[in-house]
């Protein structure tokens, strides 16, 4: 699977990245390589393999339904850019 | 079938829901901040929730068994494991620039809704899947003229994303899914339901097609937040995709929005662009791995679902489907009912507890939490109008004043003196006075005007006060009055 500059320009958008009109061919490139690396791994034989979620053995941990957290405002607005009457203030969004 | 006319033929809706529910829990899926509805902005907020860099989720269980007991109660499978997703997006409430949710393996899957619908008839409708997934922040667009204030405090809370098959045909089966729906969420308590609170929302797919054709283009109105405005919405969508399309144009996919105010469906173009979201496993969470004796022993708990207890009405106590419908629509309501019932006589108390009684609640405001009569008292009352105490009219009026006074009904049943008058001596001696003072219409009844029956027992029952009990009433004067 190759990577085309369209599709270069398409991801930079959706990640709000910007990428320089002049910068896309050698991306695109690059992304190439990158997933012909990867693609190496679909020449290994995995029928009835499950697929695998984790490299150690483990199960997902659960917390109880308890509150113990929250009621820091002050620690969670300290870095905003903006904020006004405890919201965080952002450029407005018009919908 | 329901159609709808256009200028060029019949036109059939055809309506797919996407119902999100808030989970009830008191802290978050993924983090230990509080829930609770109406804090001061970011007060309810984890690092975890503000997405400050390095902070891992860590799975509520209560959500999980909450979306577990929601999936019994839809009769639906419930997946032995799931894998929760990033669905990457970009917007100011959302910190992570992502939501955790499930994409291609949920917690749950296919079920059924059975919707009751207003002519009595019943539809069934398939539940295509059950997701959870964190809800987003709340963007505030009118409190400043150049910024957007955001408050995290929904940030993370959980969310259970219901879909269902497109299997609705008209706007009312909507407004009876969405209702079903709210009821057994709350039987289950898994949700409050409260649509005003946003705890229940609603995404509609609405198409049109032409009768046994097969599925048009869809359009998705997003949020829309009362069962009301959820059949509005669809009602003028499908009917602004009939002129598009009778005009010679085409639907174009796309996501809308109900406008309140205007009561009109309007593009949201912002998002048009937002739909590749890139789905991809979550790497900071394994997958849900469910014990199939833990998904076993919630089944055993779950309580008597509104369909079963309907069903229980009917045969036990001998209910009207319409009758036992209404009562079990809400579980309190039902509850309230039976304990009215018992021991008693089930028609009457179900006419109780649905007329006057939700009337005089209704009129004042009040929930059956805080009902001044309760169900003990209006049995008190019922007891007395079956063992023929008082007469079903005065018990009406006894009634408005056990909601006033909060007073049981004997005690005002003896303070005013409304005890029925059973004597029949004292019921002839009114009928006596009664017709020696309207004596030409007496003559005029025997001549034929049998109409005047009716008069008759007005009069007798305003000389009595009310008190004559009414089957003697009939029975003596139709016997007297024949005499002449």
């Amino acid at each position: 699977m190759s990577i085309d500059r369209a599709t270069v320009a398409k991801i930079a958008h959706l990640a709000r990245i910007k990428v320089p009109e002049a910068e896309q061919d050698h991306l695109a490139g690059e992304l190439s390589k990158i997933l012909a690396f990867v693609e190496q791994l679909s020449e290994v034989d995995t029928e009835g393999v499950a697929p695998m979620s984790s490299a150690v053995a483990t199960t997902l941990r659960w917390r109880p339904d308890q509150v113990d957290d929250g009621g820091t405002r002050e620690a969670i607005l300290v870095n905003a850019p903006d904020r006004a009457e405890g919201f965080f203030g952002v450029p407005k969004v018009i919908e | 079938m329901t159609y709808i006319q256009g200028e060029t033929g019949d036109w059939e809706m055809v309506i797919g829901l996407e119902v999100h529910a808030q989970v009830t829990s008191k802290a978050k899926l993924f983090s230990g901040a509080a829930t609770a509805f109406g804090a001061e902005p970011n007060s309810h907020v984890s690092f975890v929730d503000a997405a400050f860099p390095g902070m891992l989720p860590v799975i509520n269980g209560v959500c999980v068994e909450q979306a577990v007991r929601t999936g019994l109660g839809l009769k639906a499978q419930i997946n032995p494991v799931s894998v929760f997703d990033r669905k990457n997006y970009f917007y100011a409430d959302l910190p992570a620039g992502y939501q955790i949710s499930q994409y291609l393996q949920p917690i749950v899957g296919k079920g059924e809704i059975v919707l009751d619908l207003p002519d009595g008839s019943s539809r069934t409708v398939g539940i295509t899947r059950l997701h959870l997934e964190m809800d987003a922040g709340k963007s505030m667009h009118d409190q400043h003229p150049s910024k957007t204030y955001v408050d995290l405090n929904r940030s993370g809370v959980a969310l259970m994303e219901i879909v269902s098959e497109p299997d609705m045909r008209t706007a009312e089966e909507a407004g009876a899914y969405v209702r079903k729906l709210r009821t057994i969420l709350r039987y289950l308590g898994t949700c409050d339901g409260n649509m005003e609170e946003g705890s229940l929302r609603c995404d509609c797919n609405v198409s049109v097609r032409r009768p046994g054709q097969p599925f048009g283009t869809r359009c998705e109105i997003k949020n829309v937040n009362s069962v009301r405005f959820v059949q509005q919405a669809i009602e003028y969508e499908a009917r602004r995709q009939i002129e598009v399309i009778e005009e010679g144009g085409t639907i174009r996919q796309e996501t809308r929005l109900w406008d309140t105010a205007k009561g009109v469906t309007r593009s949201m173009r912002s998002k048009e662009e937002a739909h590749d979201y890139r789905y991809f496993p979550d790497p900071d969470l394994l997958p849900l791995v469910l014990d199939p004796d833990w998904i076993e022993s919630i089944r055993t708990t779950l309580p008597e679902l509104p369909d079963d207890k309907k069903q229980r009405f009917i045969t036990d106590y001998k209910l009207s489907l319409y009758d036992a419908g209404v009562l079990v629509a809400e579980q309190a309501r039902a509850d309230f009912f039976e304990a009215v019932a018992k021991g008693r006589d089930a028609k009457l108390a179900s006419n109780w507890v649905n007329g006057d009684f939700f009337g005089a609640l209704n009129k004042a405001g009040k929930d059956i939490q805080d009902s001044p009569v309760s169900a003990e008292a209006l049995g008190g009352l019922i007891d007395l109008i079956s063992d023929n105490t008082i007469s079903g009219r005065i018990a009406k009026e006894v009634f408005e004043e056990m909601f006033a006074t909060g007073q049981p009904a004997a005690g005002i049943v003896e303070a005013k003196g409304l005890r029925q008058v059973t004597d029949t001596g004292a019921i002839e001696t009114a009928i006596a006075a009664v017709m020696a003072k309207n004596a030409d219409k007496v003559a005029e009844y025997r001549s034929g005007k049998d109409k005047l029956f009716g008069f008759f027992v007005g009069q007798v029952m305003k000389q009595t006060g009310g008190k004559a009990n009414p089957a003697l009433v009939n029975e003596i004067l139709r016997a007297k009055l024949a005499a002449g």
